[in-house]
């Protein structure tokens, strides 16, 4: 009982990154109707800011030190950090140690900004041509993203941590009853899941209790008969493409500290968001989600031990064969709806 | 001839000479000069040249022809080298049973792959491809160890049974070969400063891919490709007309498999040796870029693309900093640096940005390829010929 609580956790964390990409790329897919192949690229650009917020947080200068000069006689040189200067040295403290949850403050507008530019200057000119001429073009932009990334960043890792308070684990099993020390789950994870769940929740009131995410419901649902009652539908698809970047680049920036961000992180995700979109169904933003948490707990279960004596290397596929039987058998998806990209 | 038209025949041709004389062709600077890193006349590149010109000419065959866009070719190059370094370690280091079984597998996965893929169709059918590949690399890396090597691959060692071949003397490394004739084995042409290699292995490969396009012409010019055709551009249609198109996609798809695994053969026969990386899906990425930017659906612009990706490969990895500053010298010092400085993310080990953005370019603004730019350049030459000729000669027909 206890292990598969274990691992009901464990999926949805992962799960929690799956559904904020998938939602993301339908939330494109939907509206624009673009295959979008560079949706693990914005996924990666979010934790690369995050990286770059923390890095911005402990920029400093060099001040003289006023106590005297070194063995040589010259004037002693202090680094300053323009944080500690400004807020002082607890609040800079602070600010840096809390760099990731706030470089979302810094993420939201920097991939608005993408996502604007990329529709705009790109994908805009796709909406007409063939879905493997949209898959093609936004494949080499996804290479050229990472090579980008690379090229500033360097190949390797940037571990980007926690703050310190949500260093530890939280001991489910004593709270729940079990032995303790059975179900224990980092608290940053546990972060990440409610963070994923706030955002989903937001996105869906969004689209549900405003007017603009009516009227963009009515475009996702008949886009030329929005457009002849005289509303600028085109205008509130790219504002949606933006929010579906920073949806995806949030997910990202919260990631950094599960995974360090490395610039193929982007290629990784892709592959299994648009599993998970398949699954889930092309163009249903609820199936996204479900879809998204269910294949992060399935595959956490296809890691078990006892499920790896039986069929071993199970936790290397099982994403793929569920998807695999899924199209096949329920070729819409768990709850795609008629009509949507069908063949 | 051979059953080709004469421009077919011409095309071939010309194919033939490039392979012929590519040891020329690619050695453009003398030995000892600054430029002779540039030269690409070795054999390890000339073989990967025409063997990803295979592998190209077979993914062209699926989705030149039918549109169906495969994101999952690598798996079939690695199927097909893990069977036939298979082959060489179990039976005989020659290569032709190596290469023999590498298509026959590769064409068996590639119709359980296909069979079940091709039941669905446009971006469904990507994912499908993407996900059986991505499943093969994740088996061949952990569980498959047995078979693959792991992360370690695998060689071909002198411990190895090899019963048709008998036991090498101890610590012999096996080499490969075709009837004794090692595929390592080179000559030398020294004229002037020039030194120009002939490598026995290119040249089998060179041949094999002759074949292999000669096929894809055959292919593309009879009533199977023109279905396949008709597939593409309408497949509702076909299906209206009570044919059932499956059968013909699938040997599309099949032939494509068999040609992937035609090349991961040679890789083997070549280089004998396979790691799982040849499986990741950006090895089928590559193939598709490859394709793409020679000019899909042409015959001759998937060898174009594979070849130009190929040689770019090498020639702009190799460009660094030091050589950048030689070009630019002339220049006076700020602007020298200003070009390094621009032109520096883009070389050496920038050229998947390179890669990557050209490629872009061509989806963008030449969505035929290569291809497409020739015949646009040729076009603008020749109307601007006709247009002198024939001053006001256009005729408009009566409404």
């Amino acid at each position: 009982m206890d292990a598969i609580f274990l691992q009901i956790l464990n999926g949805l964390d992962k799960g929690s990154a799956y559904a904020l990409i998938a939602l993301g790329l339908t939330l494109i897919f939907g509206t624009l109707g673009v295959v979008n192949f560079a949706h693990g690229a914005l996924f990666m650009i979010g934790a690369f800011c995050a990286v770059t917020f923390s890095q911005i947080l402990t920029l400093s200068h060099k001040a003289t030190e006023p106590t005297g000069t070194d063995f040589l006689g010259n004037p002693k040189f202090d680094d300053i950090m323009y944080v500690h200067e400004w807020f002082g040295q607890s609040t800079g403290d602070w600010m840096i140690d809390w760099a990731v949850p706030l470089s979302i403050l810094f993420t939201v507008p920097v991939m608005i900004a993408i996502g604007f530019i990329m529709e705009r200057g790109l994908i805009k000119h796709f909406y007409n041509r063939p879905h493997a001429d949209q898959i093609l073009v936004t494949f080499g932009l996804a290479i050229l993203l990472g090579e980008l990334i690379k090229y500033f960043y360097g190949a390797n890792p940037y571990p980007t941590p926690a703050p310190a308070a949500f260093a530890g684990s939280f001991d489910f099993g004593a709270m729940l009853g079990f032995d303790p020390n059975t179900i224990i789950y980092p608290y940053w994870r546990l972060i990440y899941f409610c963070f994923a769940a706030v955002v989903i929740g937001a996105v869906f009131a969004f689209l549900q209790f405003t007017t603009f995410g009516m009227v963009v419901r009515a475009g996702m649902a008949d886009r030329e008969t929005v457009g002849l009652l005289g509303i600028n539908i085109d205008k509130r698809f790219t504002i949606m493409f933006g929010i579906a970047a920073a949806v995806t680049g949030m997910a990202g920036a919260m990631y950094a500290p599960i995974n360090s961000p490395n610039y193929n992180m982007g290629m990784d995700f892709l592959v299994l968001s648009f599993v998970v979109v398949v699954v889930g169904g092309m163009g249903s933003l609820p199936g996204a989600v479900l879809a998204g948490f269910l294949l992060g707990i399935v595959e956490s279960f296809a890691s078990m031990g006892a499920v790896l004596e039986v069929i071993p290397g199970i936790n290397q596929i099982i994403i793929y064969l569920v998807a695999i039987i899924i199209l096949l058998t329920r070729p819409r998806g768990l709850l795609g709806r008629a009509g949507v990209m069908e063949d | 001839m051979l059953g080709l038209t004469k421009r077919d025949a011409g095309l071939l041709a010309i194919v033939a000479a490039l392979c012929i004389f590519a040891p020329f062709i690619l050695n453009p600077f003398p030995e000892g000069s600054g430029m002779a890193q540039f030269n690409a006349g070795y054999p390890d590149l000339m073989q990967r040249l025409v063997i990803f010109g295979i592998f190209a000419i077979g993914f062209n065959i699926l989705f030149g022809l039918t549109g169906y866009l495969s994101f999952g070719h690598a798996a079939f190059l690695g199927v097909g080298s893990y069977a036939a370094i298979w082959m060489m370690k179990l039976l005989t280091m020659n290569v032709i049973p190596a290469i023999i079984i590498s298509v026959l597998v590769a064409g068996l996965f590639s119709l359980l792959v296909g069979y079940i893929s091709l039941r669905r169709s446009g971006i469904y059918f990507s994912i499908l491809t993407l996900a059986f590949a991505q499943m093969s690399y994740a088996l061949a890396y952990s569980v498959l160890t047995p078979i693959t090597g792991g992360e370690t691959g695998l060689q071909p060692k002198y411990t190895d049974p090899r019963i048709l071949d008998g036991a090498l003397e101890g610590g012999a490394t096996p080499q490969a070969n075709l009837f004794g004739l090692s595929m390592k084995s080179s000559t030398e042409l020294n004229i002037g400063d020039w030194v120009f290699t002939f490598n026995a292995g290119y040249y089998i490969a060179a041949f094999v891919m002759l074949i292999a396009f000669y096929l894809s012409i055959r292919i593309f010019r009879s009533p199977f490709g023109m279905m396949l055709r008709a597939v593409k551009s309408n497949q509702q249609r076909m299906n209206y007309t009570g044919l059932n198109s499956k059968p013909y996609t699938l040997a599309a798809f099949v032939i494509s498999g068999m040609y992937a695994g035609l090349a991961g053969g040679l890789l083997v026969a070549m280089d004998t040796q396979v790691g799982a990386e040849r499986m990741f899906w950006t090895a089928s990425g590559e193939v598709v870029i490859m394709t793409i930017l020679g000019g899909a659906g042409t015959l001759i612009g998937p060898v174009l693309g594979a070849g130009l990706i190929k040689y770019m490969e090498n020639i702009v990895s190799k460009i660094n900093k030091t050589v950048l500053e030689q070009w630019f010298a002339f220049m006076p010092d700020g602007i020298e640096d200003l070009l390094v400085t621009l032109v520096y993310p883009f070389v050496g080990k920038g050229w998947h940005l390179t890669l990557g953005l050209v490629f872009m370019l061509v989806v963008i603004f030449l969505p035929g390829g290569l291809v497409e730019g020739g015949s646009r350049v040729g076009n603008m030459f020749r109307r601007k010929k006709t247009d002198t000729d024939t001053p006001a000669g256009k005729t408009t027909p009566a409404e």
